[in-house]
């Protein structure tokens, strides 16, 4: 990078960091709601696998013949504008800004 | 007669390869070698880690249905073991599997959703650590600022995908959530207790990779515009320091 | 052993999905009881929730994934972490079990079966020292459910069990469901194992829910399932093994099919009453239904 493209760099880098952080946590909390698109939580019922010391009874180990097919959501599920989600690869829309 | 010590590889041998059988020396309480109860620890195993990936995975679980994932994962746990006995950790490369196997191309978005779903569960699990403030970067003098790197946060992971598989994971958390078809970027951040899920706009996401991987901001902002003119890297920078991306801005 | 231990009550296996009604709802629970390897990630929620249930409740630390039993060398990294764990929440009890898991560079996710030879109680014994040694304290060793028997085994479980203790000093963890489906997998009476467990050692007690079902000659085989309420007849033998050890701390398991929070609760009074009853042996009512 030369010297000139950095000190512009560093201007605008320095606008825009001053301006958003002008009013500390204030402006942050402001600068987060409008930044992105925050998407729906998880909580903690789905922390995830944990270990086990115990048994099944559940009789899975055998069988490699596959015959399945997908059948949940993915074939319901509705995407804006009518189409839906399922078996077809997606169009590649222009991205939201 | 005397009986041969059953050595532990032996059994483990027979205990991955359902077609193998029971070790000899391995026996009922009748003397006889009985496949049904050495079933039970082949079947412990197989059933245990499928039950691991259906609790990671479960946003996967519901886009393909029940049947389809438990055999898909079987597969998947056949051939991959666990390395720790951390069960928190297995499964990271599930979604390599997933982009690898034929019967799933029909959901062309499931790989990078798991994907998604395994960034969610290292973020859960990640370090605590305080994130990198903006006050933090502006206490910089101005001139060295193209020069500063960004330190990742521990629980940062950023996802850049063709289909939208942000909304689709959020519309599996919440009715009512709409999906477009389009890419998609996603950064996962924890900044205090919770896992943050964030859509992110495109140019923003490719700013962030080069940041996470260590190039300075100066040089990411470089290559960011010359691929999306009109990029407003101090927002982006704003941004993403209010999610909690970072945890240090650092002068080499 | 730690001056501070776990107190002679129930307690029930602490599961996410509880965090918040053990916190907002404070029920009187005599302990929690954690899988350390579900905590051996660096941080998050799951800290942050421990780190607050250990400042109202005693914990107990039961590893699963240490391979005691297993042929080649303990994990040394799994040992470091165990101490991390055990230093960060100071635990009143750590257990493990008598089993392996992992082999070579593989972990299994299942506690497997060993022979019970010389041989075997010779490496059991280093382990059992060895962790002791890097934990800085003394363990409890739990006594397996089992599926299947070694030809070569010459040494019965309790035994073997009882020569653990004494040659390494570790107490013992006496999983009374894990009596009642081995005795019952392998033709043995459960009352007698009980009768001959080395109850002295015994510093705390596990209780849990079976499944069943058939090897292939048609005799019943138990599942150590952890997935329902205690069997009736786990509990009777509960209720005996209490009347040989005394009031003895006394966890419920509930790993699989995890209910909600107030059927475990249930589950720790009818087991806090059991043990009160062991505490005055003049009174030998029936179990509270």
């Amino acid at each position: 990078m030369n010297r000139c493209t950095s000190l512009a760099l560093a201007a605008s880098l320095l606008t825009a960091v001053a301006g958003l952080s002008v009013q500390g946590a204030t402006a942050q909390d402001a600068t987060e709601k409008c930044y992105g698109v925050a998407l729906a939580g998880q909580n903690d019922c789905a922390a995830g696998p944990g270990t086990t010391c115990a048994g099944t009874s559940v009789i899975d180990y055998q069988g490699n013949a596959w015959k399945a097919v997908p059948a949940g959501t993915c074939l319901t599920m509705s995407f804006d504008g009518g189409r839906t989600g399922s078996l077809e690869a997606l169009d590649r829309d222009l991205p939201k800004a | 007669m005397t009986n041969p010590p059953v050595g532990q590889s032996d059994f483990v041998a027979a205990l991955v390869d359902p077609a193998k059988a029971v070790p000899p020396g391995i026996i009922s309480h009748r003397g006889d070698s009985d496949a049904k109860r050495f079933a039970v620890y082949r079947n412990n195993v197989h059933v245990g880690l499928v039950g691991v990936l259906a609790a990671k995975y479960p946003v996967c679980r519901q886009l393909v249905g029940e049947a389809f994932f438990t055999a898909m994962a079987r597969l998947y746990v056949a051939d991959h073991k666990p390395f720790s006995p951390i069960m928190m950790l297995y499964g990271a490369d599930f979604c390599d599997f997933i982009g690898g196997f034929a019967p799933a191309q029909s959901v062309p978005y499931l790989g990078d959703m798991a994907a998604l779903e395994e960034a969610w569960s290292v973020a859960y699990h990640a370090a605590d650590d305080s994130p990198l403030a903006l006050a933090e970067i502006a206490a910089f003098d101005p001139e060295v600022l193209p020069d500063l790197t960004l330190t990742r946060h521990p629980a940062t992971g950023l996802l850049r995908s063709a289909h939208p598989i942000g909304s689709i994971w959020s519309a599996h958390q919440a009715p009512g959530v709409p999906v477009r078809p389009g890419a998609e970027a996603v950064l996962i951040t924890r900044p205090t207790l919770d896992v943050k899920v964030t859509a992110i706009p495109v140019a923003d996401a490719a700013f962030a990779q080069d940041l996470l991987q260590g190039l300075p901001i100066g040089e990411a902002v470089e290559r960011t515009l010359a691929h999306h003119s009109g990029f407003d890297f101090g927002r982006a920078i704003a941004g993403l320091c209010s999610l909690g991306a970072f945890s240090q801005a650092v002068l080499p | 052993m730690d001056a501070q231990r776990l107190p002679c009550r129930a307690g029930l296996g602490l599961k996410p999905q509880h965090y918040a009604d053990i916190l907002d709802g404070k029920p009187d629970i005599g302990f929690f009881e954690v899988h350390a390897e579900n905590y051996m990630g660096a941080g998050g929620p799951p800290h942050r929730y421990l780190a607050a249930i250990v400042e109202r409740y005693p914990l107990s630390l039961h590893g699963v994934g240490l391979s005691i039993g297993g042929e080649g060398a303990l994990n040394g990294d799994h040992l470091h972490r165990l101490r991390g764990l055990i230093d960060r929440y100071q635990p009143q009890s750590f257990s493990e079990h008598l089993a392996w898991s992992s082999h070579g560079e593989t972990s299994l996710n299942d506690l497997l079966p060993l022979p019970y030879t010389e041989a075997t109680l010779d490496r059991v014994v280093a382990h059992v020292d060895t962790v002791q040694q890097a934990l800085g304290r003394s363990m409890l060793l739990e006594n397996p459910s089992t599926y299947v028997l070694f030809a070569e085994s010459t040494i019965d479980e309790i035994d073997f069990l009882a020569a653990i203790a004494q040659r390494t000093g570790c107490g013992l963890l006496l999983d009374v469901n894990n009596v009642m489906v081995s005795s019952v997998n392998h033709g043995l009476d459960p009352y007698t194992y009980i009768d001959r467990f080395p109850v002295q050692a015994v510093g705390e007690i596990h209780l849990a829910g079976y499944d069943e079902t058939t090897d292939a000659a048609g005799e019943r085989l138990l599942i150590d399932a952890h997935g329902s309420r205690v069997s009736p007849d786990v509990f009777a033998l509960f209720r005996h093994a209490l009347g040989r050890t005394g009031p003895v701390p006394t966890l419920v398991e509930w790993d699989n099919n995890v209910p909600a929070f107030a059927v475990l609760a249930d589950e720790a009074r009818i087991v806090d009453l059991a043990i009160a009853e062991a505490r005055a042996p003049g009174d030998r009512r029936e179990r509270v239904a």
